[in-house]
């Protein structure tokens, strides 16, 4: 009896591990605990279009791309775990949508030689390819998220914010804090009053800020929230009145999840984004074709075209774009993780290249090198239409102001670099 | 002056959000009460029940994954919507089933074990709870509506700002809770102190074997208790569930029950109540005068300091029955 039981653990190891020559693609995701209604979504995407692609192309340059997936429920020792579990199966590449997870990580993908995709997510200023040699945050990271919300505030006023009031509701956390330091730079510049009002995770009960929103009457409020943060600061912003269309979220606050349950009253809110929505692009054909209608889409195909699939999808597509593009530089299909590491910095994704891909405009031009790991930072608004229940694109894509921004993504590389005894390697 | 109307403003929604961690802290107190079992799994059932209610409501069908999983359907809704009332009956009807369930399966098996290993299946019973929620119904988040309002108060805030030249902010859903709050805790009370089974479970609460030899079964008593632990749930479940939707966080406001439990004491139904309005008071004006100087976030952490201060001097809490043991 013994013997057969191992005999079938064997057989199932066997079967459940990735062939050697496969392209090994890990989806750290999390589809359980109080995360696991976005985590969900952006599993979803990242899966369905790797499938896609083995079922449309039979992978990528004939290599078929395994997407094992390993359940972090979004906490950081599950994550490295997860990590630590699938390195040795011949892993290229990790994303494991979790600043808290990347933290830990950073360090471990150097020494073990795996690339670490972490795009809108994880440490801001692994944008320096000269300090993060394995680490890729493209399209753009949180500070440039922080400089496109107040570059649209610009806008919206004018030009002109001094004197205006805009108030951080941020989630207590190493990620709900990215902003902080970028935004009072920008207060500084244009002369807006910053004020930084943190919500401790999980964020079900938001009373005693919105009702300091309320008493202070920002002109503004921007939130970085996630999970279960973003509803309830949805629903109290409406609860107070106050006006949705001066609410801006960063990207992991704008899903449909997010404005859901207040209903109505989230009409109005906006959010950054750097990836489109909706099922309107040509690549849907094909993902209907031949990953929905064939019964093989990740958990039913539930949520396809939805926000925060579209952005796992997306991920997928520039991981995929980036594998292209080292099998090229290494002239075989069957590539490691530092020939993908290769394709990553001289990974260039065109706005003809998105069309050809069949999602025209869906996120900004991307082109990396060896210093510039992070992308232009491009991102744009959307809002939310309570009663369509659809997001609308508002404005095009925008650049944040790297004259800010590059001094300061410098300075906390460096401050790593010198903390964790890195060398800066010279780019040319 | 301004910052006394604020400071009132802050108390007066401190003590609405203090009703509704009474209301999760209640079910924590019944059952405690009823067999001495911290049920760890309070705050799961007051998912469950919202999941459950959510997906009876939406006409969901339950398992569905599963289904189609197994049989390459496409199924997810029976294509019916069933009223609110009927949604919630029907909602309490599978909490008395569940209620049966844990009996028969779980404390059945366990009668005479020592209380550390009851509180070890009421951890095993969270898990289980959380995954079973998430097969039946699915981990997405979803909108919760029995015809609750939400929202502020707009006659609060015009009298007020008639009044004191300062609106308040109440928000409607607060002042339902409370109403709701009151009327659970009313019935609680007559419960226990006018009907048969009411003080049997007392009987049991003061003295299992007392009770047992005076021919009151336990068992039945520990499926009602769990029943109406369940139902009590079910109400957290609407509130919390209405305010931010269903989703797998609101097990975790099991974690504000804990301070308004030690504060108000494990065994006392006014306990919890007068300990959520102290837990909610004095976490909102801790933020409110000393927040800012801190860096804000102190809800929290301060919830667990305010009833660490009240166990140095009642280690029973404020309403808890002193515990003496004679060697």
């Amino acid at each position: 009896m013994k013997t057969k039981l191992t005999a079938f653990v064997l057989a199932g190891m066997v079967t459940a591990a990735p062939a050697l020559a496969d392209l090994v693609v890990p989806n750290l995701s999390y589809r359980t605990g109080p995360y696991g209604a976005n985590g969900t979504q952006y599993a979803d995407g990242f899966n369905d279009y790797f499938t896609l692609l083995n079922e449309r192309d039979g992978g990528i340059g004939g290599e078929i791309i395994q997407v094992p997936e390993c359940e972090t429920a979004y906490n950081t020792e599950k994550g490295v775990e997860c990590y630590e579990a699938t390195k040795d199966t011949g892993a290229l590449v990790y994303n494991p949508l979790s600043t808290g997870i990347t933290y830990q990580l950073i360090p471990k993908v150097g020494v073990d030689k795996k690339v670490l995709y972490t795009p809108g997510y994880g440490r801001t200023s692994a944008k320096n390819g000269k300090v993060f040699e394995w680490v890729f945050n493209a399209p753009a990271n949180y500070w440039d998220g922080a400089s496109v919300a107040i570059k649209y505030l610009l806008d919206e006023n004018g030009g002109d914010l001094s004197g205006k009031k805009i108030a951080l509701v941020y989630h207590n956390s190493a990620y709900g804090k990215e902003p902080i330091r970028t935004l009072e730079e920008l207060a500084a510049k244009h002369g807006f009053e910053l004020s930084a009002i943190p919500v401790e995770a999980p964020g079900q009960e938001q009373k005693s800020q919105w009702l300091q929103i309320r008493r202070d009457k920002p002109d503004y409020v921007l939130m970085w929230g996630w999970g279960v943060m973003n509803q309830v600061a949805i629903q109290e912003a409406a609860n107070i009145r106050f006006p949705m269309e001066n609410f801006i979220g960063i990207w992991w606050a704008g899903s449909e999840i997010d404005v859901g349950p207040a209903g109505a009253g989230a009409n109005g809110y906006k959010s950054l984004t750097f990836n489109g929505v909706g099922m309107d692009y040509p690549l849907y054909d094909d993902l209907k074709t031949h990953v929905l209608d064939t019964g093989k889409a990740s958990q039913g195909g539930e949520h396809v075209g939805s926000a925060v699939y579209s952005r796992g999808m997306y991920a997928a597509v520039v991981i995929a774009e980036a594998i292209r593009k080292a099998q090229e530089l290494a002239g075989t299909a069957q590539i490691n993780p530092e020939q993908l590491r290769e394709g990553f910095e001289n990974l260039e994704i065109s706005t003809d290249r998105l069309a050809e891909i069949g999602l025209p405009d869906f996120g900004p031009e991307i082109a990396l090198s060896c210093s510039n790991h992070g992308g232009s930072g491009m991102a744009r608004i959307q809002q939310w239409d309570a009663s369509a229940k659809t997001w609308n694109l508002i404005t095009e894509f925008t650049e944040p102001d790297n004259e800010v921004l590059d001094p300061l993504i410098a300075a906390d590389s460096e401050a790593y670099a010198k903390e964790a005894g890195i060398t800066p390697r010279e780019c040319n | 002056m301004d910052q006394f109307f604020f400071a009132a403003e802050v108390l007066a929604n401190g003590l609405m959000t203090g009703v509704m961690y009474a209301l999760v802290a209640l079910g924590f107190v019944l059952i405690f009460k009823a067999s001495g079992v911290f049920n760890y799994a309070q705050g799961v059932l007051a998912l469950f029940a919202a999941l459950t209610l959510v997906g009876i409501q939406q006409g969901q069908i339950p398992f569905a994954h599963l289904i189609n999983a197994a049989f390459g359907t496409s199924l997810h809704h029976f294509g019916w919507t069933v009223p609110a009332v009927l949604a919630i009956a029907l909602t309490a009807g599978v909490m008395v089933a569940l209620a049966f369930l844990i009996e028969k399966l779980v404390l059945q098996h366990l009668v005479g074990q020592e209380p550390i290993i009851l509180f070890m299946a009421t951890i095993g019973l969270a898990y289980f709870l959380e995954g079973l929620g998430d097969v039946m119904w699915g981990a997405d988040i979803k909108t919760l509506d029995v015809g609750l309002p939400q929202g502020i108060s707009d006659a609060i805030e015009g009298t007020t700002a008639e009044w004191f030249g300062y609106g308040f902010f109440i928000d409607r859903l607060d002042i339902w809770a409370t109403l709701i709050a009151a009327l659970l805790v009313a019935a609680l009370v007559a419960f226990a102190q006018y009907t048969k089974q009411g003080r049997a479970m007392r009987a049991v609460a003061d003295d299992h074997q007392a009770a047992l030899s005076v021919g009151i079964s336990l068992r039945f008593i520990w499926v009602m208790v769990w029943s109406i632990a369940g139902f009590v749930a079910l109400v957290a479940g609407i509130m919390w569930g209405t305010k931010s939707g269903v989703q797998f966080s609101l097990s975790l406001i099991a974690l504000k029950a804990l301070p308004v439990l030690m504060l108000g004491g494990f065994t006392s139904i006014p306990g919890a109540i007068v300990g959520g309005l102290i837990i909610g008071v004095g976490e909102k004006l801790f933020e409110f005068f000393i927040g800012p100087m801190v860096g804000g976030a102190t809800e929290n952490w301060f919830a667990y300091v305010l009833a660490l201060i009240f166990l140095v001097f009642r280690p029973q809490g404020l309403f808890g029955e002193r515990i003496i043991e004679r060697v």
